[in-house]
């Protein structure tokens, strides 16, 4: 008899639906072209009077305390990411070990971040995590909310570098531990030498489109008074006077932006995907 | 005394055992193979003898030093008895220089100029001169295994171990890896060797041990074992393979 999964989803057929096979470079350019008519049409609508600056006018005025509030996002992705890599390889490779001590809290710490929204996350870091800090030498680090902010977002991310790095680990064939375990390389070092090396280029795609996530979820600061970009455009609207017509225009801006930002590594990460499909 | 002292071997996956009591030696310079059915335990043995499968009980030792001892030192081990996989299992991310050279230099610390020498030499000696720097992905079946021969021959090993190795082959490769293999016989390397080339076995060995079920039936010299088979599990073996 056959059996039915009612709940199965077909991974692969799916793959063709997201939007990362599915725009192609020219549709890049459509997308652009679209935020533009967007924008011309924000424009026609807003009816301002003489004396205030038009929303564009406004816009263009703002850009670069929104762009300041964007190297932000910029240096908490990078931080997190950073962070997010070290601790992740680290857990990978202990969600692994022999010893059952290491493995189990390792297995709980990567599917507790994995399997809870970002959101949350930030909250309970936001809330747990003291505001100071007193160091070893007496001296107080202070551990600003953008600090914060970026250990939050390195922890999923951590777990799901950890899932990447034992996926990648346990895709080695068995036959290379064999053989380097024949060659008396100790388990240590045939992780070094021989495993891990190969892992790395499998596992450098899903590592850059959780770069890509990371990155769009930095603007969630902005819900805890962080000034990145997202923060920033708040702010001068708000100092701009509050005006509607201002939000399209505003909001369509930090899209491109982070579009910009966002797509290059999304192409990127497709071409250094058949590259080494290629290869291998 | 003898280099390899296989003395009443027991070994079980689980519940099932698949080598059950056995006993053989090995001497040096000798060549010995190993033939039988499929399952009859002849990978299990060979991999037994440099540590790779452990076993329940009797005894192995290579050299004198007992295998089967949990306070063995690996290494010292590993540095004397070296072993050839039927699936290469070459490193696809390092050339063929650099697969010869890697455990002699990391594992051994030995000077990198030293090592290169001998790999070089290693790789002309397994007539793959001018494919140093070709990675294991470009290189064919044959070719890859002779890298194998070349990586384990750079540890300076007492004793081969060949498991299978030319099984995975095309036909028209196995050719170059049998004559590898005898020309290092005939120059005086201990070679075990688990295979299915009985025109092979029967060419290069010494000694030939027919194995079914877990024990060995019968072994001999390779002139008296195949033309004069006594037991007659062997005799249908060889019918079915010859």
């Amino acid at each position: 008899m056959k059996t039915v999964r009612p709940f199965r989803i077909d991974a692969e057929a799916l793959s063709s639906f997201l939007p990362s096979r599915a725009i192609r470079g020219w549709q890049g350019l459509l997308l652009l072209g679209i935020f533009l008519a967007s924008l011309a049409a924000a424009q026609a609508q807003g009816v301002a009077a003489p004396q205030t600056p038009s929303a564009i006018a406004t816009l263009i005025e703002w850009m670069p305390f929104i762009l300041k509030g964007f190297v932000l996002n910029l240096v908490m992705s990078f931080l997190a990411m950073g962070i997010a890599t070290v601790l992740g390889i680290a857990l990978g490779m202990l969600q692994l070990s022999h010893s059952r001590l290491l493995r189990a809290p390792a297995w709980i710490i990567t599917h507790l971040f994995r399997n809870s929204p970002w959101l949350v996350i930030l909250f309970v870091v936001m809330l747990l995590v003291p505001f100071e800090v007193e160091l070893p030498g007496g001296r107080n680090l202070i551990l600003s909310d953008w600090i914060k902010a970026t250990i939050a977002f390195s922890l999923p991310v951590m777990a799901n570098v950890s899932e990447i790095v034992r996926g990648a680990i346990v895709s080695i064939p068995r036959g290379q531990w064999e053989s380097a375990e024949s060659l008396a390389f100790t388990r240590g070092q045939t992780l070094r030498w021989i495993i891990l090396p190969q892992c790395v280029k499998r596992a450098i795609p899903p590592w850059m489109n959780w770069y890509a996530l990371l990155a769009m979820a930095t603007p969630m600061a902005s819900i805890l008074g962080v000034r990145e970009a997202v923060g920033n455009a708040q702010a001068a609207m708000e100092a701009a006077g509050a005006r509607p017509e201002l939000l399209v225009p505003f909001y369509l801006f930090l899209l491109l932006l982070f579009f910009a930002y966002i797509y290059p590594i999304s192409i990127w990460t497709r071409a250094i995907e058949r590259k080494y499909a290629v290869e291998t | 005394m003898p280099l390899v002292e296989v003395h009443d071997v027991h070994k079980s996956f689980g519940d099932l055992e698949v080598l059950k009591g056995v006993s053989f030696d090995v001497r040096q310079g000798e060549v010995v193979c190993i033939i039988g059915p499929s399952g009859s335990g002849k990978s299990t043995l060979i991999r037994c003898i440099n540590g790779l499968n452990n076993i329940q009980q009797g005894s192995i030792k290579v050299e004198g030093q007992e295998v089967n001892d949990p306070n063995l030192n690996l290494l010292e081990l590993r540095k004397k008895v070296g072993i050839v996989f039927q699936q290469y299992n070459l490193f696809p991310h390092k050339t063929a220089l650099e697969n010869v050279m890697m455990a002699p230099v990391k594992v051994l610390k030995e000077p990198k100029k030293e090592v290169e020498e001998r790999a070089r030499a290693l790789i002309a000696k397994v007539r793959l001169g001018g494919k140093e720097d070709v990675y294991p992905g470009h290189l064919s079946g044959g070719q890859q295994q002779r890298v194998a021969i070349a990586r384990s021959l750079a540890m300076r090993p007492d004793v081969m171990l060949f498991d299978e190795v030319t099984a995975a082959l095309d036909p028209e490769t196995v050719k170059e890896v049998l004559l590898t293999i005898k020309e290092l016989a005939a120059e005086g390397m201990t070679c075990i060797l688990v295979t299915h080339e009985m025109g092979f076995a029967r060419e290069v060995a010494d000694h030939v041990y027919f194995t079914d079920r877990g024990v060995i039936v019968e072994h001999g010299p390779p002139e008296e074992l195949f033309t004069r088979a006594k037991d007659e599990r062997t005799q249908r073996f060889l019918s079915q393979v010859v």
